[in-house]
């Protein structure tokens, strides 16, 4: 940055910033400079040094070397309540509200207002409804329990939140990932009121598209350092990736000749108990399908039915060749697999090893007489954990120490471990790296059209890009009804938006 | 329970979490051999310390597997009173000593099967038969056994059955499902003892489980010793090398990723307990024999003492963590306190905090090591 192109002050700079953990480099002089205004994106590599640097900033983690200006003042948090006081404010990935409490609450969490030492609840309520106005929310009830909130409201809470102690700089990491494209614009419309007002943004997304859509200018950070920045627009996703992985990506989404087998699966006028109203699929082998759809539209439900989670309230349902629904262990055994979009509470055991997570829906695998051969459980695992080039310590390793992208590999291993020939994939990148994300898109590519046995793969996606780049057919659902699907190609990622909408059914 | 860790740079957190609770117990053993000297280290005085370990151990194996599958079970000592009520019922009528370790072992299955279906929900299925058995002990004085028992079944079956169509499943948590049982088996034991404890002619036999023989394996250690060593061991190897064992880990870490791995999660659940309380059921046969009479407040306070034995053991209270030889060594810890202590001299309420003290360093210094592990 030179001195002569600066618009607006720069709010924040970030020189050499510097962070060991043990022998480990997590920061190795990072530079950033964000000024009052502007949306900056921040992206990286799961293990760039992203996080690490946000807790720098937030106050969490003392720098071992660099110096931090705020407004061209010194800056060094010593707790993330200072950088709070200081207008430095993080809105998480996973939401750090109170779910018991109330919005009015959750907003001024730490800092009710008193009058002589007792809480005023009317200054308290009338503030935070007076916040959510201006964020265009008046009319979110403030004495409601922010659990009964959707995770788009709850977002809202808490960028309410961060109004309240006027904050400087708001940092968003990944605030899109539980999000609905809906509330994604309405999200985006509000960071850039939130800049309008003079914040300071930082935003970190592994969503690429995303920050071309809100953010002005970049940093890239790979390995500790700060590798590019430039202005946004003047960049492209290819350069960001290659900056991001050090290396080119050829191609991110590969896409080998389909090769349509026989039908795997067919669902006639099936409805579920919760979700599903009326779907009706056939899906065959060597294809890759995708299920468009915003969130709650009953796409997860969809899957959940066909895997048993989920009961089925009527319609006919055969699964390769099975008839009527059946239950998980009996789809795990009959070759179905399924990885959920809700790694942390469903897909996977975060206390247990590797190897008890990769091998626990086909237990029989591994056994000889009702008796489990533990070596044989650890050989299988470290044959996965290879293939699919899982960084881990070995399969005895707890899957909660492993990175975001790991697990979810691991998750997808598991169904390859199930040797399944329905795989069902919800939302199988969801907040993971970049590098993670393409060996995940290669090995779909690899599971339907390219390997040895056609296998049929139904994902289900948030992110049309991901959608356009890997399916070969996508169908849209819409409040519970889904729609025939029809080619990718020639089809037009705007009419799948308008029909998942409800606009054009 | 080891295996080959090469490869393994994980290993010595792992040893540590295997060995960690065998490092205390030898450190509280050698802390007392070194005060009370040649009493406390007596041969005779490691037997009796195991025999005092044997009806909390017996019952912390079985807890093992409940705090494993995520679960707690704070009717223990109630169950156990239960047991040896039963089991003096049936031996003051008369029945053979075979029928009354069997009553109270099936006292146990029985309280198990129960809390389990209470845990996954099916209250109409513990309702039923609980209304039905009540009925019929009202009717049977009046109208004769066999129509106090068809009373019975009809309202057991009409009550489970609709009960059953016409409400949800209504899961609720462990700890209050076993939280009512601590109070409402210790009540019917009270209730079936009439109030007070019930001595049966002899107990044929059943007081031998807790004393050494002069001969055989039973000279070396008492047959309640060997009756913990043989369920803890099939406990293990049914944890470690079964399916249900490993479903188990996988429903106590994460009862959804359970599910959608194909675990039968509320068959699982129901047992787990039927199996642990089982173990509950077996400790009431060995505290009959101790006591030689059943008696409605006895045990009180195991309960805790099993969740200690399970806790100090590496067992964590949030599931899917915990092993069988830790509960083991835990509980042996809590009986060379108790036991040092008296040689000691020592008034109970030193045992009592030393306990205590015991019990929350073990979980610190577990979350320490695991802490370091990573």
């Amino acid at each position: 940055m030179t001195a002569t192109d600066r618009p607006a002050p720069a709010r924040l700079t970030m020189r050499g910033v510097t962070k060991r953990f043990g022998a480990t480099v997590a920061l190795g002089g990072v530079d950033l400079d964000v000024r009052a205004g502007e949306v900056h994106a921040l992206v990286g590599e799961n293990g760039a040094g992203k996080s690490t640097l946000m807790k720098v900033l937030a106050g969490v983690v003392a720098p071992d070397d660099g110096v931090l200006e705020l407004d061209g003042r010194p800056y060094a948090p010593r707790s993330p309540a200072e950088a709070r006081a200081a207008g430095v404010v993080m809105i998480h990935q996973e939401l750090s509200l109170a779910p018991q409490l109330s919005v009015a609450e959750n907003v001024w969490l730490g800092d009710l207002p008193t009058r002589a030492g007792v809480i005023s609840w009317r200054t308290a309520n009338d503030r935070a409804r007076e916040l959510l106005g201006e964020l265009g929310r008046g009319d979110l009830d403030v004495g409601r329990s922010v659990r009964d909130l959707s995770p788009a409201d709850r977002q809202i809470v808490e960028i309410a939140r961060s109004l309240a102690v006027d904050a400087r700089v708001i940092v968003f990491d990944e605030p899109t990932s539980s999000l609905g494209s809906e509330d994604i614009d309405r999200l985006f419309a509000l960071v850039e009121r939130l800049a309008a007002r003079g914040v300071a943004v930082v935003y970190i997304s592994h969503a690429l598209e995303e920050l071309f859509a809100i953010t002005e200018r970049f940093t890239v950070l790979r390995d500790g350092v700060s590798v590019a920045t430039g202005r946004t627009d003047e960049t492209s996703i290819d350069a960001l990736v290659a900056a991001m992985v050090g290396r080119e990506v050829r191609e991110l989404y590969p896409r080998s000749p389909a090769r349509t087998g026989d039908v795997v699966a067919t669902i006639l006028d099936l409805a579920g108990e919760r979700g599903v109203r009326n779907a009706t699929l056939e899906l065959r082998r060597g294809e890759v399908l995708g299920i468009a759809g915003l969130v709650g539209s009953g796409r997860t439900e969809l899957l959940r039915a066909l895997f048993g989670l989920d009961r089925v309230k009527s319609g006919d349902l055969k699964v390769l060749a099975l008839e009527g629904p059946r239950r998980p262990a009996e789809r795990w055994r009959q070759g179905v697999g399924f990885v959920s979009e809700d790694r942390k509470g469903e897909g996977l055991a975060l206390g247990l090893s590797l190897a008890d997570n990769l091998v626990l829906p086909r237990l029989d695998r591994v056994s000889s007489l009702g008796w489990i051969a533990h070596s044989r459980v650890e050989r299988e695992t470290a044959r996965w954990i290879d293939r699919l080039r899982i960084k881990c310590t070995g399969p005895t390793q707890r899957i909660a120490e492993l990175s975001g992208g790991n697990q979810q590999k691991l998750a997808l291993a598991r169904v390859l471990f199930a040797d399944a020939d329905v795989i069902l994939l919800d939302e199988p990148t969801r907040g993971i790296d970049v590098g993670s994300k393409a060996e995940i898109y290669r090995w779909i590519d690899e599971l339907a059209r390219s390997g040895d046995e056609p296998r049929a793969v139904v994902m289900v996606s948030s992110y049309l890009p991901e959608l356009f780049g890997t399916c070969d057919r996508i169908a849209v659902m819409c409040r519970g009804t889904l729609l025939p699907p029809r080619p990718v190609r020639g089809l037009d990622p705007h009419e799948v938006l308008l029909q998942a909408t409800g606009a054009s059914a | 329970m080891s295996e080959p860790t090469r490869r393994n740079r994980r290993a010595l957190p792992r040893v540590l979490a295997t060995f960690g609770p065998l490092v205390g117990l030898v450190a509280t053993w050698s802390l007392f051999a070194l005060l009370s000297g040649a009493d406390f280290v007596a041969w005779s005085n490691q037997r009796l310390m195991l025999e005092q370990t044997a009806v909390v151990g017996v019952a912390a194996v079985g807890a093992t597997a409940i705090i494993v599958a995520g679960g707690i079970d704070l009717s223990v000592g109630s169950t156990i009173a239960l047991g040896t009520v039963v089991g003096a019922l049936v031996l003051r009528a008369g029945g053979a000593t075979l029928h009354a370790v069997l009553a109270t072992i099936a006292t146990g299955l029985a309280v198990g099967a129960a809390t389990g279906t209470l845990v996954v929900g099916r209250w109409a299925r513990v309702a039923g038969p609980a209304l039905g058995a009540w009925i019929g002990v009202l009717v049977a004085p009046h109208q004769g056994p066999w129509i106090a028992l068809g009373v019975g079944a009809v309202t057991a079956l009409v009550v489970g059955v609709v009960g059953e169509r016409i409400t949800p499943r209504l899961p609720l948590s462990p700890f209050i499902v076993t939280l009512g049982l601590w109070g409402a088996l210790r009540g019917l034991a009270k209730g079936l003892g009439d109030n007070q404890p019930v001595y049966p002619p002899s107990v044929g036999g059943l007081d031998a489980l807790t004393r050494p023989a002069e001969s055989g394996l039973a000279a070396l250690a008492a047959p309640s010793v060997w009756i913990l060593a043989g369920l803890a061991l099939a406990m293990a190897l049914v944890l470690r090398y079964t399916r249900f064992g490993r479903n188990v880990f996988a429903l106590g870490s994460n009862e959804e990723t359970a599910r959608l791995c194909g675990v039968r999660v509320e068959r699982t659940k129901v047992w787990v307990y039927v199996i642990a309380v089982g173990c509950a059921g077996v400790a009431a046969v060995l505290q009959l024999g101790y006591l030689s009479m059943g008696d409605p407040t006895t045990a009180s306070g195991h309960e805790l003492k099993v969740i200690a034995a399970c806790v100090i053991g590496g067992a964590s209270l949030s599931g899917g963590q915990g092993s069988v030889l830790g509960t083991f060594v835990g509980a042996l810890i809590m009986t060379v306190v108790d036991n040092g202590c008296t040689k000691l001299g020592l008034d109970n309420w030193v045992q009592e905090i030393a306990t205590g003290a015991i019990i929350v360093a073990a979980v610190a210094l577990d979350r320490w090591r695991a802490r370091s592990a990573d």
